[in-house]
């Protein structure tokens, strides 16, 4: 049952962040859009049971591929200038407000770590898969090749990027 | 109780609505953002087969979706960046100077 309340709530939120992010106006918003519907995909592989591949796809997509196309929207589209908006308080404000609120939750994870029971051993074998150790070692021994011919086609995008950005293409 | 049926009918929905993006958009870092969902829809349907039938090649592959997805966006985005460079726009419609 809470499994079912878990995947229809994200199941909802990738769906509605996916439309927001192809129905944005502006391209940053659409960029922030899709750091959000890519954190809440990598809670359903948690919901799955697929825990490294949800903290890859944080580290990956949500910080290092959103980054890339933020870096982007930044320098190709330049038509309004940041300070034409009209509250410049508006910003000051709301991180006032995410300050309060990032404070408000550690203090309450701080409390709760407390005085809250400790935390439950996982049971060993509860998980039959998922677990780091399983993909690491199926990623070593039988998919070795596909592994290093993905750090190739890594090295290879890495050298094609730095040539398609010199200045004198 | 939630089926691998349920984790098909999201991952189709999300494929669609990064199908409807790559279709509908103009701004062609927009574009890219929808081939990102597509390949996100890609690797649900492998990780929740990956849970449905206990086998961690689902997430395996799920790792190599991701890094051709890394590859992709920096190659693309480098490809934007050369060409916006020359002329001065993003919009696909205007990008024909390999047309003959």
């Amino acid at each position: 049952m809470a499994q079912a309340i878990a995947f229809y709530t994200l199941s909802a939120l990738i769906l509605g962040f996916a439309v927001l992010v192809i129905t944005a106006r502006s391209s940053v918003h659409s960029v922030l859009f899709l750091v959000v519907d890519f954190l809440f995909v990598a809670a359903l592989y948690v919901l799955l049971g697929a825990q490294f591949v949800a903290i890859i796809q944080v580290i990956v997509y949500a910080g290092g591929i959103v980054v890339l196309y933020l870096f982007v929207v930044m320098l190709v589209n330049l038509k309004r200038p940041p300070e034409a908006h009209r509250d410049k308080r508006r910003l000051a404000r709301l991180g006032a407000a995410l300050a309060v609120v990032v404070l408000v939750e550690i203090v309450a994870i701080a409390f709760y770590g407390y005085v809250g029971p400790s935390p439950v051993e996982a049971a060993p074998g509860a998980l039959a898969t998922g677990n780091v150790e399983q993909v690491g070692m199926m990623l070593y021994t039988d998919y070795l090749v596909p592994f290093e011919v993905a750090s190739m086609l890594l090295l290879v995008a890495m050298v094609g990027a730095i040539v398609l950005t010199r200045r004198n293409l | 109780m939630i089926t691998p049926s349920h984790y098909l009918i999201l991952s189709a929905v999300l494929f669609a609505i990064g199908i409807i993006g790559v279709m509908v958009r103009r701004n062609i870092i927009i574009i890219l953002m929808s081939i990102e969902l597509i390949l996100n829809a890609v690797n649900i349907n492998l990780v929740a087969f990956s849970a449905q039938l206990q086998n961690a090649v689902g997430q395996v592959f799920a790792l190599f979706v991701i890094c051709v997805a890394a590859a992709e966006a920096a190659v693309g985005l480098g490809i934007i960046l050369a060409f916006f460079r020359n002329k001065e726009t993003i919009n696909i419609d205007e990008m024909n100077l390999m047309r003959w």
